[in-house]
């Protein structure tokens, strides 16, 4: 394999892990303050469509995102009444929002475009283009040069064709998840918010007689949560793919919640994670280079099955103990 | 007279139909020490959530330093200077003691300079009050004791003038203890107001020096410590004469009933908790362990009672069971002659959600005579559920209401009526009067003492020093794992115990004079 295939393979990678690292970081907030969420899935899927659709009525990318923001922060929403408010069960309040999502999309989109559950595909601003940085040599260059892009990079150097092809030519969602993983870092442990999100998720007792309220920062934390997977769900079908189609989330959310897991409740692990987990998806979508690498046919579900294997090695502790918050899946009762 | 530091005005709060605090007037002067004292659910922990804005009281008023104050909450409370040291810590636990002393009391949106303020604050709390601990340790590395000082630590960080302080003794070993009131005395001393909720007459009589009591949501009196006694302040707790040492002959020990020998027992976690013990009991004795809780005593009462695997021998009237794999699990235990009331009677000796009638046959599901046919004889069991509750004083005595709503001693008047009626060998009794009130002390005493004087035996365990010393016969101490001694219970004192306890086994210095060294030896009679 050469450093270009490499680096192809790489681009791919950090395409498709930024969805993963958007919702795995929404899934960090909520379970840091307690509130476990299986409902990522479903609040990403929401926001898939709502931001396909908005974006394909406005022409704006950005006026979907926000519309995908709204509609999975109506379903955090939901879930903080459920598991905040009311002290309902968490898990099966996620589960229901990922059917009410599955089944919501694809009905709201059949009735609003008539194409069999799928939003009519996006174009020019309706998407979020990829960026070029400074530097890099992508489109134009090619134009002015008269040469097809692929062969301007072929015969760049080396450090050219990393930053072209890796570093550059992402769309901005990408970036912006990428500066979610210092910002999370800096709010969980260096602010008064994240000092109160940490404690909550481990003893809200302790949050609650300091005087706190537990609800309002569990509310925060849901919210945040929505927000984030609202932008993981808008990059899925208006900069990753051009348009909404049925259950394009494909098991995101869970694989989101593994690379939790899998990075013990941190976000620069959770960055690791993604990756690695990105990197795992690329492969799945070229099994040649593995079998031209190693020299084995690799069955592509095996590699789609990878994170959670690895997700189950991690529970079992072979690779040091992955410990929730203390006081996750639990609501806060004020004891007699 | 200086203004009161706190005066509540007839307080009252209900919960549904149950009245738990009625017209509740008291008056605490500033820079005293002043104990509440009443069984469990007479009210004292509703009154002083009242009082930390937990609650809501229906009616009366809160005056602070002579000012009517409000206390919707707990921010309120603190701002008013009040601090309170839950019985149950209320700390993170991963968090280091810097970082759970400032939550909720952080000086800005940064972390880092209410950290270093944090820091300063505290080295100059640590040598006013003598209140070390190191700031950067994480919560779950320090010892109970020193947990319960970050929890002091948090209060006085908050300015607190008054502190309370629930069942602060619960979890400490003596030694901790004497430490935390030195403490006491100390804030005291600096015109601190310090309010001691507490259900151990001693503590009261020593370092009180007002005690109010409370019954029934009501506060029957308010004392001088100095002109009461123990007995009164009892009969004023129940509302009748109790019997505060237990009424028992000398033991007649018989034969050899159970025999350990270099039991080993490991965690889940794979740390070795009982560490090579010996330990027999013989018919008609009564063997406490006294122990600081966590130091292998929980562990032991385990493997007997066949919920936990072991090494080692064990035999029980002369046939060795097996300590692991099959054979080894309550039922077979049961069928060997061990009853068990387990340490966590909530967890391991009832089903709280089930009734009353139910719980009185767990364990037992298989004997014949509760059986007709393939089904179980719900009726005959109900019927005998009901002689039971009357033979042991439960009250409600109806066998219908779920084991959650019967009071602590009720709960465990329930799991002594099925386990001591099916008349075992062996009584393995763990904690038996945690979270029970005195007038049930009494009856369970008494219980475990008739069923000791039918010749049966009986392995006690308790981490109240008190109860080892008045219900044994001889006390066996742990520390980490292993026997550091036994004792006479009749020759020894709650000094001695003590040093046993945090594993010094010199004793010589606080020992019973009676005899001199000799009589700390131990003092096993011959087996008869």
């Amino acid at each position: 394999m050469d450093f270009l295939t490499l680096l192809q393979v790489l681009d791919t990678s950090v395409r498709l892990a930024t969805p993963l690292l958007l919702a795995c970081l929404a899934g960090l907030y909520s379970e840091r303050s307690g509130v476990v969420d299986i409902g990522l899935e479903g609040k990403m899927l929401a926001a898939a469509f709502f931001s396909a659709a908005v974006a394909f009525y406005s022409g704006s990318a950005w006026v979907g995102l926000l519309a995908g923001v709204g509609a999975s922060v109506a379903l955090a929403v939901i879930h903080g009444l459920a598991s905040v408010t009311f002290r309902g069960n968490q898990l099966i309040s996620g589960v229901a929002i990922n059917f009410l999502a599955a089944g919501m999309t694809v009905l709201v989109a059949q009735s609003w475009f008539r194409q069999g559950g799928r939003t009519p595909p996006l174009e020019g601003d309706a998407r979020f283009n990829p960026i070029e940085l400074p530097f890099a040599i992508g489109p134009k260059d090619a134009e002015a040069a008269g040469k097809p892009l692929s062969q301007m990079i072929s015969e760049a150097g080396p450090l050219q064709q990393f930053y072209s092809e890796l570093i550059s030519g992402h769309s901005s969602l990408v970036y912006l998840a990428l500066l979610t993983v210092p910002l999370t870092w800096w709010l969980l442990f260096r602010t008064r918010f994240g000092l109160r999100l940490r404690a909550v998720g481990e003893n809200p007792a302790a949050v609650d007689t300091a005087g706190v309220s537990v609800v309002w920062l569990r509310y925060a934390a849901v919210l945040i949560c929505g927000v984030l997977c609202g932008v993981a769900g808008a990059y899925l079908s208006s900069a990753l793919q051009a348009g909404f189609v049925k259950d394009m989330t494909a098991g995101r959310g869970f694989i989101a919640l593994a690379a939790l897991i899998f990075a013990k409740w941190r976000p620069v692990y959770a960055l690791w994670a993604c990756l690695l987990f990105g990197l795992f998806q690329a492969l799945e979508l070229r099994p040649d280079i593995i079998e031209n690498v190693s020299g084995i046919k690799v069955q592509v579900q095996l590699l789609g099955a990878l994170p959670y294997i690895l997700t189950v090695v991690i529970l079992a502790g072979f690779v040091g103990k992955a410990i929730p918050p203390k006081a996750s899946a639990e609501p806060y009762i004020k004891e007699r | 007279m200086t203004a009161p530091a706190i005066e509540l005005k007839g307080i009252s709060k209900a919960f549904g139909p149950v009245q738990a605090n009625k017209d509740i007037s008291i008056s605490v002067q500033p820079g005293t020490i002043h104990g509440i004292i009443g069984e469990n659910g007479a009210g004292k922990s509703t009154l002083m959530s009242i009082l930390y804005g937990f609650y809501k009281a229906d009616a009366g008023e809160i005056f602070i330093k002579g000012q009517k104050t409000l206390i919707p909450d707990s921010q309120a409370a603190i701002r008013a200077g009040i601090g309170m040291v839950f019985q149950h810590f209320k700390l993170v636990e991963n968090f280091t003691v810097l970082e759970n002393i400032i939550l909720g009391a952080e000086d800005g949106a940064m972390l880092n300079s209410s950290l270093g303020n944090a820091r300063k604050e505290l080295k100059h709390l640590a040598e006013e009050y003598g209140l070390n601990v190191d700031p950067d340790e994480v919560i779950e590395n320090l010892s109970v004791g020193h947990q319960q000082r970050v929890e002091i630590l948090k209060a006085l960080y908050r300015k607190a003038e008054i502190l309370i302080l629930d069942e602060p003794t619960g979890v400490l070993t003596p030694a901790e203890a004497d430490q935390l009131f030195r403490i006491l005395d100390r804030l005291r001393e600096e015109g601190k107001t310090i309010i001691l909720i507490t259900h151990k007459l001693r503590e009261i009589m020593e370092y009180t020096d007002t005690v109010s009591v409370m019954r029934r949501g009501e506060m029957t009196a308010t004392v001088k410590t100095a002109e009461t006694s123990p007995e009164h302040l009892a009969e004023l707790m129940v509302g009748r004469k109790v019997l505060l040492r237990v009424d028992k002959k000398p033991a007649e020990p018989g034969a050899t009933v159970l025999d350990i020998k270099g039991l080993r027992v490991v965690d889940e976690a794979g740390v070795e908790r009982v560490k090579g013990i010996d330990l027999t009991v013989r018919a008609g004795e009564i063997v406490g362990i006294a122990g600081v809780a966590g130091n292998g005593q929980s562990e032991l009462l385990e493997v007997l009672g066949g919920f936990a695997d072991g090494t080692g021998t064990i035999t029980m009237n002369g046939a060795e069971i097996p300590l692991s794999g099959h054979g080894a699990d309550g039922q077979a235990r049961r069928a060997a002659g061990i009853s068990h009331v387990p340490e966590d009677r909530q967890r391991e000796g009832l089903i709280m959600e089930f009734a009353a009638w139910e719980n009185t046959v767990f364990g037992y599901h298989h004997s014949p005579e509760i059986q007709n046919g393939l089904l179980m004889d719900n009726k005959g069991i109900y019927t005998e559920a009901e002689a039971k509750m009357q033979r042991f004083d439960v009250r409600p005595p109806d066998p219908k209401l779920a084991a959650k709503n019967f009071s602590g001693g009720n709960q465990q008047k329930i799991v002594l009526a099925r386990e001591i009626e099916r008349n075992p060998d062996l009584l393995l009794i763990g904690q038996p009067t945690r979270g029970v009130d005195i007038g049930a002390i009494e009856f369970i005493h008494q219980q475990v003492v008739n069923l000791r004087d039918q010749g049966k035996a009986i392995l006690l365990v308790s981490v109240e020093l008190e109860e080892i010393l008045s219900l044994a016969d001889r006390v066996v101490v742990m520390f980490d794992g292993h026997i550091t001694g036994e004792r006479d219970a009749a020759q020894t004192n709650e000094k001695e115990l003590g040093l046993l306890m945090a594993g010094i086994t010199d004793t010589s210095a606080v020992a019973n004079g009676n005899g001199g060294n000799d009589t700390t030896q131990q003092e096993v009679p011959a087996d008869g």
